[in-house]
């Protein structure tokens, strides 16, 4: 053993980053970090891509001490239920320090990925004039920002190549972003406008695409008529990734539409269909064949009939999302065409209205038995069985990620009125690969000591209007030994359940718990015994830290392991205790 | 199911948001661990429409998803007619633009340049849509996807005229705050 230590020592550090370049995950690098002081020493010098799921849980002064080579930084701002309206707006996740302590400290930054942080004009500004190689700008779910930056990003980024913007509020100025890019930009591969409400210089984006000859992916926005869209496809007949703007039109453009797809036999992938006339769908009906992707998630103008036509035609289909108007019927159809079928997202297009459009079990059903390669689903539906779930797990033992929600929340089997517990109970016990599980209907703690038993490699799991007592919480913190993100709203989890195990926070990024039975003392107990932990409580209904009393129960709570204590840019509604 | 108050009396469960309100449990016994979820069962019925209105954050959904893909209608623009007494042409507004009732009030006030539309009686205006039936019917009432799906065309009538007809539903457009 020591002449092969020694053999390790004289190791060239050089031949060392070289094997670490090999490693793409940021887990791997972490994993590599830890073996040895000298392994340790190469690997953070050489890191250039990392990757804070928390930005919290760090300072940027102390990333960028670690890893001064960083060129591509991934930040994750507001916990996950903030999607849902229970985190109020300027709670934090700025982005700013960020970038300042970047530009101070002349990192080469070439990439930038935001998820739910709050990003500002300014930010954008100083992104775009501060580091000459930028490349990559990807926000995800962001807020706080208006077209104005991203004029800035389009006229000073001199080698962009991918500017993706994925479901973010955007206050539109009406200025004209997209003429910004200069005529001398050609480097664009990837542009992604779609969330964008306002107009864009459609000359503009022509001429871009035009020029950009390497473009693989292109989303345009809901401004964007058909016959613009149209005369792009022409210029870019090398495109993969495709985002339609308003699919409505004349029969003439459908019918110049419908000549031009067959050139564009690149396309791989397809979105959009953001206001759709159904008459016009058939032009897209040649590319289908080649389709690995298909988002129809925001199209609520089209139906199951329609939405048929168009997936029969799928059949390389790795990647679905649709509303549930596709229903049942729709759902059987995909499973008989779509054999390669990985991950499906059904989504609800009328929640609280009386219509009819809905999936139920038997879709989902359907699914696991025609598409058996099917590892990742979110499934909103009307109700659920456990007969069916059962089925589904044994169908289907890959799923990484399966995330169930009954709109009504607390809805029992459908067919015999009990708990969904067996269903759920056979999912997490025949998938053991299971990452991700967001469970929903009515929910007994038998179903958290099934998961705390088998779901082993469980890293997130969501709970809401679930469980019956304490214990039930206490199952899954005893048993997922890998989970890295709890979340849980309106359960009767208490006081008990929090404090049994204060050590288990330090090895998850993050526990979150609104309406459930947790005291503010309990709470001021795990913040006194865990000083590496923040635990912050957001109390919207104003009043002192001060004036509260220990017994009042907490709203809402949301702790996580950091290495830098308490932020200084907590809001005054949100106690850090 | 019912819940403990803290005259120990048994209380039913209101449609109040879960956790909210509710009197305090005077011993801090486990009996009284409701189960949260119970606030949908109502004697052991599937919850109502009405009950999922009430809870934030459900079904979860993100805000972005929630404003661009929900939609009871066919159309993805409804532009219906608006006249106004006393002005001398109809405009043209689009119900699907708005989220609920207090966003139409305020493009209506925006369309017309005034104030005070609405069904309190400190309104100058009330306004009232025409339905699928023909029938002229008070803007407000209903909840506003079936609204929007009904609605023809609308009308700001001056409260004058309106005089003889009592408005019972108190509040209806100011107390409405979850629309969709």
């Amino acid at each position: 053993m020591r002449s092969f230590q020694s053999m390790l020592n004289y190791f060239p550090e050089e031949v060392l980053e070289h094997i670490f370049d090999f490693l793409t995950s940021h887990r791997d690098r972490n994993a590599v970090s830890l073996v040895c002081k000298s392994w340790f020493a190469v690997e953070r010098l050489s890191r250039e891509k990392v990757f804070i799921g928390n930005c919290y849980a760090i300072s940027p002064e102390r990333l960028i001490a670690r890893f001064p080579r960083v060129r591509s930084l991934t930040l994750k701002g507001k916990p996950h239920f903030a999607d849902f309206n229970l985190v109020p707006h300027d709670w934090g996740g700025f982005v700013q320090p960020w970038i300042e302590s970047m530009v101070k400290d002349g990192v080469n930054l070439e990439e930038l990925r935001l998820k739910r942080m709050l990003v500002s004009d300014e930010s954008l500004e100083l992104l775009s004039k501060f580091f000459p190689n930028f490349k990559s700008l990807v926000l995800v779910s962001c807020d706080g920002f208006s077209t104005d930056g991203l004029a800035a990003i389009a006229s000073n980024c001199r080698f962009l190549r991918e500017l993706d913007l994925q479901e973010n509020e955007v206050e539109d100025r009406r200025g004209q972003w997209l003429s910004c890019f200069p005529d001398s930009c050609t480097s664009l591969v990837s542009l992604n406008f779609a969330c964008l409400k306002g107009e864009v210089n459609l000359a503009a984006l022509e001429r871009l695409v035009a020029r950009c000859r390497n473009l693989r992916s292109l989303r345009v926005n809901h401004t964007v008529p058909l016959d613009a869209l149209q005369r792009i496809l022409l210029q870019a007949p090398q495109l993969v990734d495709l985002g339609t703007g308003s699919f409505v039109h004349d029969p003439e453009t459908c019918n110049k539409l419908e000549t031009g797809m067959p050139k564009c036999t690149s396309i791989t992938s397809l979105s959009g269909f953001l206001e759709v006339a159904a008459c016009c769908l058939p032009a897209v009906y040649t590319i289908c064949s080649h389709l690995t992707s298909l988002n129809l998630s925001y199209a609520p103008g089209i139906f199951s009939k329609e939405l048929v036509k168009l997936i029969c035609h799928c059949n390389k289909l790795e990647r679905l999302l649709v509303l549930d108007t596709i229903g049942d019927e729709g759902l059987g159809v995909v499973a008989l065409t779509c054999k390669e079928l990985q991950e499906l997202r059904v989504f609800p297009s009328d929640p609280y209205g009386v219509g009819n459009a809905v999936v139920t079990e038997e879709g989902l059903v359907a699914i696991s038995a025609g598409c058996r390669k099917l590892d990742s689903i979110l499934y909103f539906c009307q109700q659920m069985t456990n007969a069916a779930l059962i089925m589904v797990a044994k169908n289907c033992p890959n799923f990484i990620r399966f995330r169930l929600c009954t709109l009504n929340p607390t809805v029992p089997d459908a067919v015999t009125m009990q708990p969904l517990d067996e269903g759920f109970g056979a999912i997490v016990k025949s998938c053991k690969g299971l990452k991700r599980l967001s469970v929903s209907g009515l929910l007994t703690d038998l179903l958290f000591h099934y998961i705390g038993r088998y779901a082993e490699q469980l890293e997130m799991l969501s709970i809401a209007f679930a469980g019956n007592s304490d214990q039930g919480m206490l199952y899954v913190l005893n048993g997922c030994k890998k989970l890295k993100k709890l979340e849980i709203r309106d359960s009767p989890f208490g006081n008990e359940a929090l404090l049994a195990d204060v050590g288990k926070y330090e090895t998850m990024r993050s526990l979150w718990m609104s309406s459930c039975e947790v005291t503010l003392g309990a709470c001021k107990t795990l913040a006194q015994k865990m000083p590496r932990l923040n635990v912050e409580v957001i109390n919207e209904s104003g009043g002192d830290q001060t004036e509260a009393s220990v017994d009042d129960k907490v709203e809402k709570m949301y702790l996580y392991r950091t290495l830098v204590g308490p932020r200084k840019d907590a809001p005054d509604f949100v106690w850090t205790l | 199911m019912a819940k403990y108050s803290s005259l120990g009396l048994e209380t039913e469960l209101t449609l109040a948001l879960p956790g909210g309100g509710g009197g305090g449990d005077p011993s801090g016994s486990m009996e009284t661990k409701q189960k949260k979820r119970v606030f949908f069962e109502f004697s052991g019925e599937e919850s109502k429409v009405v009950s999922k209105n009430q809870v934030v954050g459900w079904p979860p959904v993100c805000s972005y998803r929630r404003k661009n893909s929900f939609s009871g209608e066919e159309r993805t623009k409804m532009y219906v007619k608006v006249s106004m007494d006393g002005a001398p042409f109809l405009r043209k507004i689009d119900l699907s633009a708005h989220e609920g009732y207090s966003g139409l009030i305020m493009a209506l006030e925006k369309l017309f340049g005034c104030y005070g539309i609405g069904e309190g009686d400190n309104n100058e205006y009330v306004p009232i849509y025409e339905d699928k039936d023909g029938d002229w019917m008070l803007v407000g009432d209903v909840p506003w996807q079936m609204f929007s799906g009904s609605c023809k065309r609308l009308r700001i009538m001056k409260r004058l005229d309106a005089k003889g007809i009592k408005l019972h539903a108190k509040d209806l457009l100011k107390g409405i705050s979850i629309e969709a």
